[in-house]
């Protein structure tokens, strides 16, 4: 295998608040090859943007990426880079794109311009060539009328119009690597359908990765071809996007599948995971996850698990991995297992 | 769960409309008498059964919120009429609006917007019951307990703040206060989608276990489809302030009529890897509603094959196609592309 266009490892970004420490991402490892898209899904405080953030080093203080962590990108370690150094990948070979494209966009500039100064910042065009290149990139995300729209300015625009501005800002430069932070979770699901179709027909076109960080499965099941689960800053479950959802193997990634009401089914009743995500502040000892677990034995309180490889491909930060017995033995009713409801 | 439509209706909504009054230029505001407006909920019908629970589904801007609000007159709808157990909501006033509003209540996307950051949680609860003279004093405060355990959380949280919760528990409060005033009725407005699922799917199983232990109605308004379909009995598809399909669920979401439903439910993507899916995206946005298309609302949009002028000329009443299921659309149902 060729080296990955991106790698991170052991990536660990912490909070320092006096003398408390959140641990947002405590010791992330994962690759992202040339082309491919990698869906980073959990809920709210599992550390998924943090991780975003990190790649592109935008996290600011208290907040501060520990030493030890690793982001190669292209070969280079970023975190080694100096800022200005930094400033000639991010926006220009790593770009970014956001749930909220109203915030990321400037209220007083028409977004032609805004793309046309991504252009100028990165390159030596010309004024002229910039807005030209602007125009044609609002075409490739089918704006119509791309020429009239580059003119207008963000609030003129629906939601729906707005994320293809923010695509095709991010795309003017033809970057190697997309980071995609729930780029259509505010927007309704025609619409939403038609951005996940525009983001895979110009990664085609392109040829640039992904990084998808998401909490919907259903979104990552249609365009994942690999998938981190995190939880509690850490990475719990890795595999093929059709492994994860056939034979999903971390409690935690079992828990959400079936916490999902289904579109194509009626399910009685929904199977819940008890509890909330514990503070940053404040992990669990052993496993993160055992409080929460109807699985959890005495070793997950005092022994924290290391992602165990559990098949081709497939790592699941659980000790079910090595005491597979232990899976029907707790079963309790509020653990049905995935695909069994209907 | 089904069993409820042979119930007697407990809402029966006719013809409901709301405009919004669009502000104009100077010369329109001085001298113009037809002032332009915005048809939020257009010449909607439907009624709920007692105990049924009855999903709303659309996309931003069909109306199904400012709908929620007119029957519970938290805005004055501009015609039609909100029956409520027999009581035509729209002429109460005083006293009687408010022992309706005791029956009816309400409960948000987001509980932290609608509770005082000053006042604790179990005062909140305990606000309704005073204000309606449900129980006073030391009574007062057992029902907060009984509440909150009722709603899963622990009575001692009573006097704590809003901000020391979290979104779930937030909107367990929320539930908790609106049960407070024994209503018979919920409307409960995109109650989860601001929730992680794993916590949504806790909250989902509350209203559930509410609705079967003390025999609730709910209007439950919601964009997510898996989320309706999961909670619902029967269920609204509104698009531009219409109701352009309505059926029970099972049924709804195994025969989709009318093809917005189908594009809409086509759309949602769905957690099996590799499925070949014959999608229907949808091309452009719905019209403005400031300015809504002559006859079918979904004409500019829709993929039907023989979709022709004679769309544009009326306006397709909701018709009943198969039994109990309505939809709003002139041309023979096609099947999914």
């Amino acid at each position: 295998m060729t080296d990955p266009l991106l790698s991170v490892s052991d990536l660990r970004t912490y909070f320092h608040d006096g003398g408390v420490v959140a641990r947002a991402v405590d010791g992330v490892s994962f690759d992202v090859a040339a082309g491919e898209t990698v869906a980073v899904v959990g809920e709210s405080g599992s550390g998924k943007s943090v991780t975003a953030l990190s790649i592109l080093r935008l996290i600011r203080p208290p907040g501060r990426i520990e030493t030890a962590s690793s982001i190669k990108f292209q070969g280079r370690e970023l975190l080694q880079l100096s800022d200005g150094e930094m400033r000639t990948i991010r926006g220009n070979r790593i770009a970014m794109i956001f749930q909220e494209p109203m915030s990321a966009l400037n209220p007083v500039l028409t977004v032609g311009e805004q793309i046309a100064e991504v252009v100028r910042v990165h390159t030596d065009a010309s004024r002229h060539d910039a807005w030209e290149r602007a125009v044609e990139m609002l075409a490739l995300t089918g704006i119509s009328a791309p020429r009239e729209r580059a003119s207008e300015y963000p609030h003129q625009l629906s939601g729906g119009m707005r994320q293809r501005v923010m695509i095709a800002m991010a795309l003017v430069l033809k970057p190697a690597l997309l980071i995609a932070d729930e780029p259509t979770t505010a927007l309704d699901v025609t619409i939403q359908a038609q951005i996940l179709e525009l983001l895979q027909r110009l990664q085609e076109q392109l040829g640039m990765a992904v990084l998808l960080i998401t909490h919907d499965l259903g979104v990552v099941a249609e365009v994942a071809d690999r998938v981190v689960v995190m939880y509690g800053g850490e990475v719990v479950e890795r595999a093929t996007v059709t492994e994860l959802f056939e034979a999903p193997q971390h409690p935690y990634t079992e828990g959400l599948m079936s916490a999902m009401p289904r579109l194509d089914r009626d399910t009685e009743r929904l199977v819940t995971i008890p509890g909330v995500v514990p503070p940053s502040t404040a992990w669990p000892s052993g496993c993160r996850f055992r409080d929460r677990c109807s699985y959890a034995w005495d070793r997950c309180a005092t022994e924290h698990p290391p992602l165990y490889s559990v098949g081709n491909e497939h790592e699941s930060r659980c000790h079910l991995a090595v005491e597979p017995l232990r899976r029907s033995e707790s079963h309790t009713p509020s653990t049905v297992r995935v695909g069994a409801g209907s | 769960m089904t069993s409820a439509r042979t119930n007697p209706a407990l809402l029966q909504v006719t013809r409901l409309r709301k405009d919004f009054p669009v502000r104009q230029g100077l010369q329109h505001g001085l001298f113009g008498h037809n002032a332009a407006a915005i048809r939020a909920v257009n010449d909607v019908s439907f009624d709920i059964a007692r105990g049924e629970t009855l999903g709303v589904v659309g996309e931003s801007g069909c109306g199904k919120t400012t709908m929620g609000r007119a029957i519970l007159r938290l805005i004055e709808p501009t015609s039609g009429s909100v029956v409520f157990d027999g009581i035509d909501v729209a002429t109460l006033h005083g006293a009687a609006l408010r022992s309706m509003r005791r029956k009816m209540q309400v409960v948000f996307q987001d509980p932290f917007s609608s509770l005082n950051p000053r006042m604790t949680v179990g005062a909140a609860v305990k606000e309704g019951m005073l204000i309606h003279h449900l129980a006073e004093g030391r009574a007062a405060d057992h029902r907060v307990k009984t509440l909150f355990e009722e709603v899963g959380l622990n009575p001692d949280y009573a006097s704590r703040y809003p901000h020391e919760f979290s979104g779930g528990q937030r909107q367990r409060i929320g539930v908790a206060r609106a049960l407070s005033v024994e209503p018979e009725m919920i409307v409960c407005d995109e109650p989860v989608s601001a929730l992680d699922v794993s916590v949504q799917a806790q909250v989902i199983n509350l209203l559930q276990d509410l609705q079967r232990d003390r025999g609730l109605t709910y209007l439950f308004i919601a964009h997510d489809l898996s989320v309706v379909r999961h909670i619902a009995d029967r269920v609204a598809v509104m698009y531009l302030g219409r109701i352009v399909e309505i059926a029970s669920a099972d049924d709804l979401y195994s025969n989709p009529t009318m093809p917005y439903t189908q594009a809409l439910l086509s759309a949602v993507p769905r957690p099996e890897p590799g499925r070949q899916t014959a999608r229907i995206v949808l091309q452009g946005e719905p019209p403005s509603p400031a300015n809504p298309p002559p006859g079918c609302v979904f004409y500019s949009r829709c993929q039907h094959p023989l979709k022709d002028d004679d769309c544009t000329r009326v306006v397709p009443p909701l018709e009943e196609k198969t039994p109990a299921h309505f939809a709003a659309c002139i041309k023979q149902p096609s099947q999914l592309p």
